[in-house]
């Protein structure tokens, strides 16, 4: 009669080589090297990680539609949008590397734990190589701290806080959307020229990492051209009605006010401030102004009248006139009917640069793909020539002063393009302090 | 003084919308012992019975004008709303402008027939069932109709702006030799506010009907006993405090554009609000809106807000915490409701 013995020690080393085994995303060697989901069939798979519900829902939509629209270019589909354009002729229209592009999506809900979650699930369960979208900063800095964690590419979607690119930069993660920083040094100029250099300005700003590094950097940039800081308030990120913080703004002195808020902060405070009759006003011999130093697409049509003359900037805009913007805004508005929003056309350029970079370096492995997009130049999808940095992997490229339209002829005509920003104007050295205390570390292929 | 007396009238203003939803959730709570988790969807769906109404009057039919481009170079497709082709561009742009106003009269049948269907359909099912199940139930029904709202319009804010006559601002400080200027919308959305409450409490107490709901939230058992059918007129009570968190909602649109999630926005500061005044106090509930409002206003002030940062994001609820701990009861809480 045999005995078994069973010690505890045993058990959980055996359960822990079994649970490890079970939990790891599949690493395989191919191209030489393991790396995390190294596709072997003839497919590929890409993640969308997008706000599908939450007060993001509709910006959301709007990248997984650029997205689809990508994904379809890469396999040969439709009109072929910007890989007419792209100044790379890697891409043929075969998919990636011969594999044929397919994708899964997820639900961010605007939340850094649910779009973790999402996120892990695409890499665990689906196999994705690459995790790209999102509305937030909060998300963005999550879901880059879970890919680099898993060996998975992150190409940031619509994320604008300094800290992404800054004290939160990941090797496996890139940002193609400007950030806080670069709004403060488009805007200061065209502030300067329409308000002059003697202004007081009133900040509200939401009280999240965003508004913050946002506050920060509009605030040095304006006091940098003479203006003077009057008050900083930050409001909570679930205020609805901002009339109890638009009414000192009245007693303060200040003859410009500007609204550090983005999404419906963004739309009720600028309804409030405009329902005061701030813009109405002579604060010091002034007429008083508004500032909206981050704008999207969907944010004016939710102000609606009320942005008309505010001042903002934008990453990118449809009305631009390059060969990149004319090919995704007439595809793009072929299929559905509407211009893109910038964080379609953000989450759109980011699609096709991964897919450019696996071509040019022959490889899905994430390291290589890190390689490939270091340092890259390159043309052809909107705002005109474009340098990924190796330093913190931020894009660099023109950035939009736009206004609100005052005589807007249609739906979409909410925003016009008051200046296009050269590059060198918004672009700040590697160690700016105020993107200061990140390291990018080194890629992580997973293995 | 310009400054104490702007945070105050906007005190009042905010108050108006907490003490509109508070007196709901207080009615509902003291007739039907239910605590409404919903209260805030039914805010909600009255702000998108403006938007619908507005969509309906904009409701266009389409030419092609050969001159004007898209933004794709087609010939643009322009619209032109049916009421004003019916009506001319006068009178029918006249009648989009005043859609708000004018949703007022669509929101009530609507939110009463909302309200009846709640209470019958699902809530009456849940009267004897522990507080704990109610609330489940009814912030699952809220979170149902928040994302049906969405269905149909989308996450984004959608503007409902006041007629042209009653927006801008108006020098109320003139009174006082002063110049402070206030948006006239706000102003007639307290005005509003004070009419609804009266009504409500001028209804309660001076009709027949009114004082047997009453004598029902005082003790239901014997006014049952009486013969009387107690629970056909909760049910309308819960009608009319829907109609009156949805008219609530109507006129809110001009303030803050509506958007599917503004019911939860809310739905936890009216809690307090009711909690504050006392469960199942009318008059609570309100002098809790109005006290509330004011606080947060003052408490958001620029001398506030450097004395104590963060003052103005924990005020009520600090307020909460001293009340409850100093009056158990709430401000006009009555003995016995809540309380085993």
């Amino acid at each position: 009669m045999s005995k078994t013995t069973v010690s505890r020690r045993g058990v959980l080393k055996t359960g822990a080589v079994a649970g490890a085994g079970l939990a790891a995303p599949k690493l395989l060697l191919a191209d030489g090297h393991a790396y995390t989901n190294a596709p072997t069939g003839s497919t590929v798979t890409l993640g969308f990680n997008v706000p599908q519900t939450g007060p993001y829902a509709d910006e959301g939509n709007d990248e997984l539609l650029a997205q689809q629209l990508a994904v379809e270019h890469l396999n040969g589909e439709g009109d072929g949008g910007c890989l007419n354009t792209f100044t790379s002729k890697a891409l043929q229209g075969n998919g990636i590397l011969g594999k044929k592009v397919e994708f899964v999506t997820g639900d961010t809900q605007t939340k850094s734990d649910a779009a973790r979650a999402s996120a892990k699930s695409m890499i665990e369960k689906d196999g994705a190589v690459m995790i790209n979208g999102g509305s937030s900063s909060g998300v963005a800095v999550a879901v880059q701290g879970l890919c680099q964690e898993a060996g998975v590419i992150f190409m940031a979607g619509l994320t604008h806080a300094n800290d992404t690119t800054g004290k939160d930069r990941k090797a496996n993660g890139f940002r193609h959307f400007f950030n806080a920083y670069m709004s403060g040094a488009a805007l200061a100029p065209v502030l300067a020229a329409e308000m002059g250099t003697e202004r007081r300005a009133y900040h509200l700003t939401a009280d999240y990492n965003w508004g913050w590094t946002q506050e920060e950097s509009i605030v040095a940039s304006t006091e940098a051209m003479g203006w003077e800081t009057v008050n900083t308030v930050k409001t909570p990120l679930a205020s609805t009605d901002f009339s109890s913080y638009i009414a000192p703004v009245l007693n303060s002195g200040a003859d410009v006010l500007v609204l550090n808020h983005y999404g419906g902060n963004m739309v009720n405070s600028l309804t409030n401030a405009i329902q005061f009759g701030l813009l109405d006003k002579v604060v010091n011999n002034k007429d008083f102004k508004i500032v909206v130093p981050l704008y999207s697409e969907l944010m004016a049509a939710g102000a609606g009248e009320n942005i008309k003359g505010v001042l903002g900037s934008m990453n990118w805009n449809w009305q631009l006139q390059d060969a990149g913007t004319k090919a995704f805004v007439k595809s793009f508005g072929e299929k559905y009917g509407r211009p893109p929003s910038n964080s379609a056309q953000t989450c759109y350029a980011q699609v096709l640069l991964y897919a450019d970079a696996c071509e040019r370096a022959g490889t899905f492995n994430p390291c290589g793909v890190v390689e490939a997009l270091e340092g890259y130049e390159f043309d052809g999808l909107g705002n005109g020539k474009t340098l990924y940095r190796a330093d913190d992997h931020q894009c660099f490229k023109d950035v939009l002063v736009v206004r609100g339209a005052q005589n807007p002829t249609n739906a979409y005509d909410t925003l016009e393009i008051v200046e296009v920003t050269p590059v060198e104007q918004v672009t700040y050295t590697p160690d700016h302090p105020m993107f200061a205390g990140g390291d990018l570390g080194t890629c992580n292929p997973g293995a | 003084m310009d400054a104490i007396l702007l945070q105050t009238l906007n005190g009042l203003d905010k108050g108006s919308a907490y003490a509109l939803i508070a007196l709901g959730l207080t009615l509902i709570f003291g007739t039907l012992g239910v605590v409404n988790f919903a209260h805030g969807a039914l805010f909600m769906i009255g702000a998108f019975c403006a938007v619908t109404l507005q969509r309906v009057l904009s409701l266009s039919y389409e030419t092609i004008d050969e001159t004007q481009k898209d933004f794709l170079g087609n010939p643009l497709k322009v619209k032109t709303p049916y009421v004003e082709s019916w009506f001319g561009p006068d009178v029918g742009g006249a009648i989009i402008e005043w859609s708000v106003p004018l949703a007022l009269l669509f929101a009530i049948p609507i939110m009463i027939g909302v309200g009846f269907a709640m209470e019958r359909g699902l809530i009456k099912h849940f009267y004897k069932r522990p507080h704990a199940d109610q609330i489940l139930v009814t912030f699952g029904l809220a979170i149902v109709l928040q994302e049906v709202v969405k269905y149909f319009f989308g996450a984004n804010p959608i503007q409902t702006p006041p007629p042209d006559a009653l927006n801008g601002v108006a020098n109320v400080g003139i009174i006082f030799g002063m110049d402070i200027v206030y948006p006239v919308w706000r102003l007639v959305y307290f005005l509003f506010s004070l009419l609804i409450i009266g009504a409500v409490f001028a209804f309660l107490q001076f009709t027949t009907f009114g004082m047997v709901v009453r004598a029902g939230m005082a003790d239901r058992e014997t006014v049952g006993l009486l013969g009387i059918n107690i629970d056909r007129r909760f049910t309308i009570m819960f009608g009319i405090a829907a109609a009156v968190a949805g008219l609530a909602g109507v006129m809110y649109g001009p303030i803050n554009a509506p958007n599917y999630h503004m019911g939860m926005d809310f739905l936890v500061l009216s809690f307090v609000v009711v909690v504050v005044g006392g469960m199942g106090s009318l008059p609570g509930a309100v002098l809790a809106g109005f006290l509330l409002g004011i606080l947060e206003s003052y408490a958001s002030t620029t001398w506030a807000t450097t004395t104590i940062p963060g003052i103005n994001q924990i005020i009520i609820y600090l307020v909460a915490i001293v009340v409850l701990l100093t009056r158990p009861r709430g401000l006009m809480g009555r003995k016995g409701v809540m309380e085993d």
